[in-house]
């Protein structure tokens, strides 16, 4: 099929950008949605102009890393996915379609579509984490039985790849969905509650400081999330955060 | 050649670890905040490390390529983790598990390193669960487990299909905890380009910060190198795309010798490749070979009416299918190791039985699992009258529980309902067994210079059993690497801060900007993918799962021929001081070029089959793999020389004194 693309083209952080046409000819619909992306560098390189900038690596949805914001949805049009899980099936020939970067001030535009995350690694490093050492002489893993129901709530949280496509979807940039999705995995668990109050504190502190929006409930988040990851994290984040905020030493 | 010294410990294999750590060099609390300690790669094996020394109070400095630590391809890891627990009470143990590596390897495994990952195996579970790792459980709370290749025990943890994923966030959160508190400092989207080496030591490494394209001096007492294994060397692997040889290469280069390149593995449940385009290839878990059943046609006839779209795999009778893997192998059946199972669909494609239009796909299917695991449902419910309809209801609901995401990500990638038909799948590059060579330290032939993960060749002989990858990162990482390089950090304590304004540090950087300068200067007219496709092409028809002399002479010649060609011809667009990916590609694809040669000579020279290394001329009457013991029954090492001269071989030969050599068999 043919496609005309409008590809965002950034030199780099302080510079302006603005949207670039391509066209492309000979695209398969079974190419993935890189794929094409890839024939179009291709093309570029062959025509003399710069290949556009993109994020990806593990091509099959589970690194994180590719994030385009594609006809005005992170990921593009399908549900569930990735951008480099996303198929040209689903779009049509003749199609125009506007490939842009994750916007949100908490992540600054490092060139073309790539964008600076390093947001989400900082909350992570405020207590996305069980303080434990290495150790050969830990108790049996099987000493402590963990409910069914919440080791599997705990592994649907655990999930979250840490693409950023629920901060790109949310119309106030908000990482709630993300943040959440971090302390409901450890609040669940037996070994996540010992610390589960200072946890939740210095995680969200670090969430505002980084600049990133309200949540406002509006769920935007969850139906972009690659993962789909519940917004029951959410609540069960607001009743941790409440919780510590009044019982906390802190 | 020299015979190289692999400094097993002395005493009965249970003892050599114990014995060992007693005995090895310890650097005090103090003094360990006076060491640096730098770890390229931040997988599971350079996650687990890096934050297992900074929790001892080792200074570490953790370097990727990607955007966050997060992403290494361990992330990617569907199956499982093998562990010697027994919670099945199905017979498991230190010496079954020890057993079944040395087994699955073909042999050709250091007997004392498989012994140690054994032993410490259990460990990682105890840690990974201390540290919130959400593995699947059973109704009583207690950790689940599964079955893998090559093995008759259930010794696999898992979390669902994701489980590298949750390891690598576990390893990842570790780290989060020593950054947050200094004693990690994280260079993400760094490359290491070079190793900086004083008085024979390795004392530093040059990277270059992918954002600005700046290159950057690090000095520190050891480094590590965790950068995975070159599967990537195919063009098309499962791996990702990032993942590349470079770190490991460029220490070979400057000492390190390199182990049996030609060990690799390719993992039989891929999905087949579909055009020209294609970037890579996509596995499918070997946990689904745990419930689904491989076939072909037993007719042509019905082969060819499939790929001409006239008969659907579902029309086919029971009669009218050969469960090639069943009937080959009866007491393993589907469950055969990974270089077995590719070579036998291989066979069978071969033969003209692949089953769709490239003649290379061969069916997994669910059906019967599907309906084994409805009626039990339907007992379960008290549905006694469950009619068919609603049996395969229940069945697909259990086998999603199982598989949900695998299923999904088949689905998503080839628009077919994975619940309704059967998958199609091909073999395709997983993994590499050879790797950097280390010592039963782990550390390389260059003083200093360690390799753990993939990155290393030690634990897995020819062919690495499912779910063993995820537990030799994490053992090194965690158990065996942060013991033994105190052993030699325990003489620097007086060595103080290494500096970076020295004359070997100036060396190193410059011949790294002449490189990358190079390259951005040459101006040729053919892309770096142009390349990488070609040497690809190379590798997968004449190095790949079958291999024969006449083959290999030829892919040597040709991929000379293309180095060659990339070193006058390659285009690589924009400036060397900038964010530019396909500077960072055409670096890497030289190193793989290079490697790519290596790799068919080492092919060549070992005239034996084992695991995954197939040479035609060796084979038993039924086509397994022959190995010759007399004459093979030892590590290849490769000494780099430059690039226009012939690599030296070094040999370790290995010696089995707690299991028999055997011919082995799934039969």
């Amino acid at each position: 099929m043919k496609l005309k693309l409008k590809v965002w083209r950034q030199k780099n952080r302080k510079e302006k950008g603005k949207l670039e046409t391509y066209s492309l000819d000979n695209v398969s619909e079974h190419m993935s949605f890189l794929e094409m992306m890839d024939v179009l560098n291709e093309q570029l390189i062959n025509d003399g102009v710069e290949p556009v900038a993109f994020d990806h690596d593990c091509r099959e949805g589970i690194c994180g890393m590719c994030s385009m914001y594609i006809n005005g949805q992170p990921h593009g049009p399908d549900r569930g996915v990735t951008t480099c899980q996303l198929h040209m099936r689903k779009f049509n020939d003749g199609d125009t379609i506007y490939i842009e970067p994750f916007r949100a001030k908490g992540f600054p535009i490092v060139k073309d579509l790539v964008v600076d995350r390093g947001a989400f690694d900082r909350i992570q490093r405020a207590g996305g984490f069980i303080s434990v050492n290495t150790s050969g002489n830990t108790q049996d893993a099987n000493l402590t039985p963990v409910p069914k129901k919440d080791a599997d709530k705990a592994f649907d949280a655990a999930t979250c790849i840490g693409c950023g496509a629920c901060v790109a979807s949310c119309k106030n940039a908000s990482a709630m969905l993300f943040v959440s999705a971090k302390v409901s995995q450890y609040s669940l668990l037996p070994q996540g509650k010992v610390e589960a109050k200072r946890r939740v504190l210095n995680m969200v502190e670090q969430m505002d400081k980084e600049g990133f929006g309200n949540c406002t409930n509006t769920g935007a988040c969850h139906v972009e999330c690659p993962k789909e990851i519940s917004l029951e994290n959410i609540a069960r984040m607001n009743r941790e955060f409440l919780k510590a905020s009044i019982t906390s030493e802190k | 050649m020299t015979a190289l010294d692999s400094k097993i410990p002395e005493g009965p294999i249970k003892e050599k670890w114990t014995n060992h750590k007693n005995k090895i060099n310890v650097v005090n609390p103090a003094n360990k905040r006076l060491i640096d300690v730098i770890v390229v790669g931040t997988g599971l094996a350079g996650a687990s490390a890096s934050a297992s020394l900074a929790e001892m109070g080792y200074n570490v400095k953790a370097f990727c390529f990607q955007d966050t630590p997060r992403r290494a391809h361990s992330i990617a890891a569907q199956g499982g983790i093998n562990a010697a627990k027994n919670y099945q009470n199905d017979g498991d143990s230190v010496y079954r598990l020890f057993y079944d590596t040395v087994k699955g390897g073909d042999y050709r495994a250091r007997e004392a390193n498989v012994y140690r990952l054994a032993e410490v195996s259990a460990n990682i579970i105890d840690q990974c669960v201390a540290q919130g790792v959400p593995f699947a459980r059973d109704y009583g709370g207690l950790l689940d487990n599964r079955s893998f290749g090559g093995v008759l025990v259930s010794r696999t943890f898992y979390a669902k299909g994701q489980t590298g994923q949750q390891l690598l966030l576990g390893a990842y959160s570790a780290m989060n905890r020593q950054i947050g508190k200094g004693k990690i400092q994280m260079y993400s989207r760094h490359e290491m380009l070079e190793l900086v080496k004083i008085n024979g030591k390795a004392r530093g490494i040059i990277a270059r910060n992918l954002i600005t394209g700046e290159l950057e001096r690090h000095s520190a007492h050891a480094v590590v190198i965790a950068s995975g294994g070159y599967g990537n060397v195919f063009f098309l692997s499962t791996n990702a795309m990032g993942s590349n040889v470079t770190a490991a290469w460029r220490i070979h280069k400057k000492g390190a010798f390199f182990a049996n390149p030609c060990y690799t593995q390719i993992h039989p449940t891929c999905i087949p490749r579909s055009g020209d385009y294609q970037s890579k290839l996509t596995l499918m878990s070997e946990s689904l070979r745990n419930d689904g059943r491989i076939w072909v046609p037993k007719n042509k006839e019905d082969v060819i009416d499939i790929r001409e779209g006239k008969k659907k795999p579902t029309d086919l009778s029971e009669e009218e299918r050969d469960y090639y893997l069943e009937r080959r192998y009866p007491a393993f059946g589907n469950l055969v190791p990974r270089d077995v199972a590719s070579r036998a669909a291989k066979e069978r494609c071969d033969a003209g039985f692949g089953v769709n239009e490239t003649g290379e796909a061969v069916y997994l299917d669910f059906a019967s699992a599907i309906f084994r695991y409805g009626k039990e449902k339907a007992t379960i419910n008290n549905e006694r009258e469950a009619s068919k309809e609603r049996i395969i209801e229940l069945g697909e609901e259990v086998i999603k529980a199982k598989y949900g995401n695998l299923f999904q990500m088949y689905w998503k990638i080839t628009d077919e309902n994975p619940y309704k038909t059967p998958m199609m799948i091909y073999p395709a590059v997983h993994y590499t067994m050879g790797g950097v060579w280390v010592d039963y330290n782990l550390m390389t032939t260059i003083p200093g210079c360690y390799a753990a993960g993939e990155a290393n060749f030690s634990d897995h002989g020819a062919n690495r059993l499912g779910a063993s990858a995820l537990m030799q990162g994490l053992a090194d990482g965690y158990f065996v690497l942060p013991y033994t390089i105190g052993d030699y950090l325990a003489d620097d304590i007086r060595t103080g801060k290494i500096p970076v304004e020295t004359k070997e540090f100036e060396e190193a950087e410059a011949g790294v900007k002449a490189r990358l300068e190079g390259f951005v200067n040459k101006k040729g007219t053919k892309s770096v993918d142009h390349f990488h496709r070609r040497l690809g092409k190379v590798m997968w028809n004449k190095v790949g799962m079958a291999r024969n002399e006449k083959g290999l002479k030829e892919a040597i010649k040709e991929i000379q021929q293309i180095r060659e060609e990339f070193h006058k011809e390659v285009m690589v667009p924009g400036g060397a001081y900038e964010f530019n990916p396909e500077l960072e590609k055409a670096a890497r694809v030289e190193d793989f070029i290079e490697l790519g040669e290596l790799f068919a000579k080492d092919a060549l020279h070992r005239t034996e089959s084992c695991g995954g290394h197939f040479r035609e001329e060796s084979q038993t009457p039924e086509g397994e793999a022959l190995r010759d013991d007399v004459n093979f029954s030892f590590t290849s090492a490769w000494e780099w020389k430059g690039v226009n001269s012939a690599p030296v071989l070094h040999k370790e030969i290995l010696s089995f004194k707690d299991i028999e050599l055997k011919q082995r068999s799934y039969k």
